[in-house]
């Protein structure tokens, strides 16, 4: 005969990353590093606007650049070509979204002597925002193109953010964007986060952003 | 896509669970998911029966989902309203000064595996 026993677990799935990232966190903050969390959905403009965003911070700041993709490495590669700056390209193995073990090992790839790490996280909108990656700081990035309306669809990614850049803006004209209504938008998710629009191509309002990263990193 | 990131994780913790506590193999898996935590339970289940035919103690089990309510707690006057009718703002007063009580977890509540029958038992 067999026995059938039941275990009592009553453990939230999420509850390991979130011990872990806190531990990411913590360790992190010791060591006078800054991790950035960037999140997005494909196509965003993601590498192109890190790229003329760390051209600007470099002089002040020792940046590293993570950068999480399914697979292939052009992101990676391209950072590290236009910037200088080091970088690691981790591979998540068809998984949609980074977790704080992962995070972790591709800070320890990534070496120290760092001041800002910025972690371009998978380009999706959903699963990111569920898993903390220990960053202190976690931005959105939402292109003109994609629609105002971004921050009522995928309300989680907005709400855990501490900033959400408008990319594109150059393409504003072209795009039945409305700003004000975005920021009304973002606003209902969190009133604590902040709406900066840009465009990375025109370098309109880069400054504004630069300032924003200047202003934290010498504050927290 | 999404579903299997959290089946693959949950998979791993039944498994480790079974191998910790000598297990022959694990019969159920029962989870609690709020229907506001952005699992998707048809495709959740899709994804475990896929996945759990590599696992080591949970290739036949069976997963048991009990789907938790979503409440969402109006700070201005102090209602309670069902989040996925009403969203961010108050039914009630109209306010948008809430935030939500529950309806967002996913948890593994308990998993029931055959063991072993101990001598002379």
């Amino acid at each position: 005969m067999q026995k059938v026993k039941t275990i009592l677990l009553s453990k939230s799935v999420f509850e390991d990353n979130d011990r872990a990232a806190d531990g990411l966190r913590a360790r992190l903050r010791a060591g006078g590093v800054t991790l950035v969390n960037v999140m997005s959905s494909p196509g965003s403009g993601k590498t192109t606007l890190l790229t003329a965003l760390i051209r600007r911070l470099a002089p002040r700041f020792r940046i590293g650049v993570l950068e999480a993709d399914i697979d292939s490495d052009v992101d990676a590669v391209t950072v590290a070509r236009e910037t200088g700056c080091r970088s690691v390209q981790l591979h998540t193995g068809g998984m949609c979204h980074l977790d704080a073990g992962m995070t972790a090992q591709g800070l320890d790839e990534l070496g120290g002597g760092l001041d800002l790490v910025f972690l371009e996280n998978v380009g999706n909108l959903v699963c990111p925002a569920e898993y903390d990656t220990g960053a202190a700081l976690n931005v959105v990035i939402l292109s003109v193109p994609e629609g105002a309306d971004k921050p009522l669809k995928y309300p989680l990614a907005f709400e855990k953010s501490d900033l959400v850049i408008v990319s594109k803006l150059d393409a504003l004209p072209y795009f039945d964007f409305d700003l004000e209504l975005c920021r009304e938008y973002v606003g209902a998710r969190s009133g604590r986060v902040e709406v900066i629009p840009v465009s990375a191509k025109t370098g309109e309002n880069m400054e504004a952003l630069e300032n924003w990263f200047i202003h934290k990193l010498t504050r927290v | 896509m999404h579903e299997l990131g959290i089946v693959v994780k949950v998979l791993e913790q039944v498994d480790a669970l079974a191998g910790e506590y000598g297990a022959e193999k694990i019969l159920r898996v029962t989870m609690e998911v709020g229907e506001v935590s952005g699992v998707v339970p048809e495709l959740f289940t899709d994804a475990f029966d896929w996945a759990k035919k590599r696992t080591r103690f949970a290739a036949e089990a069976e997963l048991d989902m009990i789907l938790l309510e979503g409440r969402t707690y109006c700070q201005s006057c102090g209602e309670t309203y069902k989040t996925t009718e009403h969203g961010k703002q108050c039914p009630f007063c109209k306010s948008r000064e809430t935030y939500l009580l529950t309806g967002d977890q996913v948890i593994i509540k308990d998993v029931s595996a055959v063991f072993p029958e101990t001598d002379g038992a």
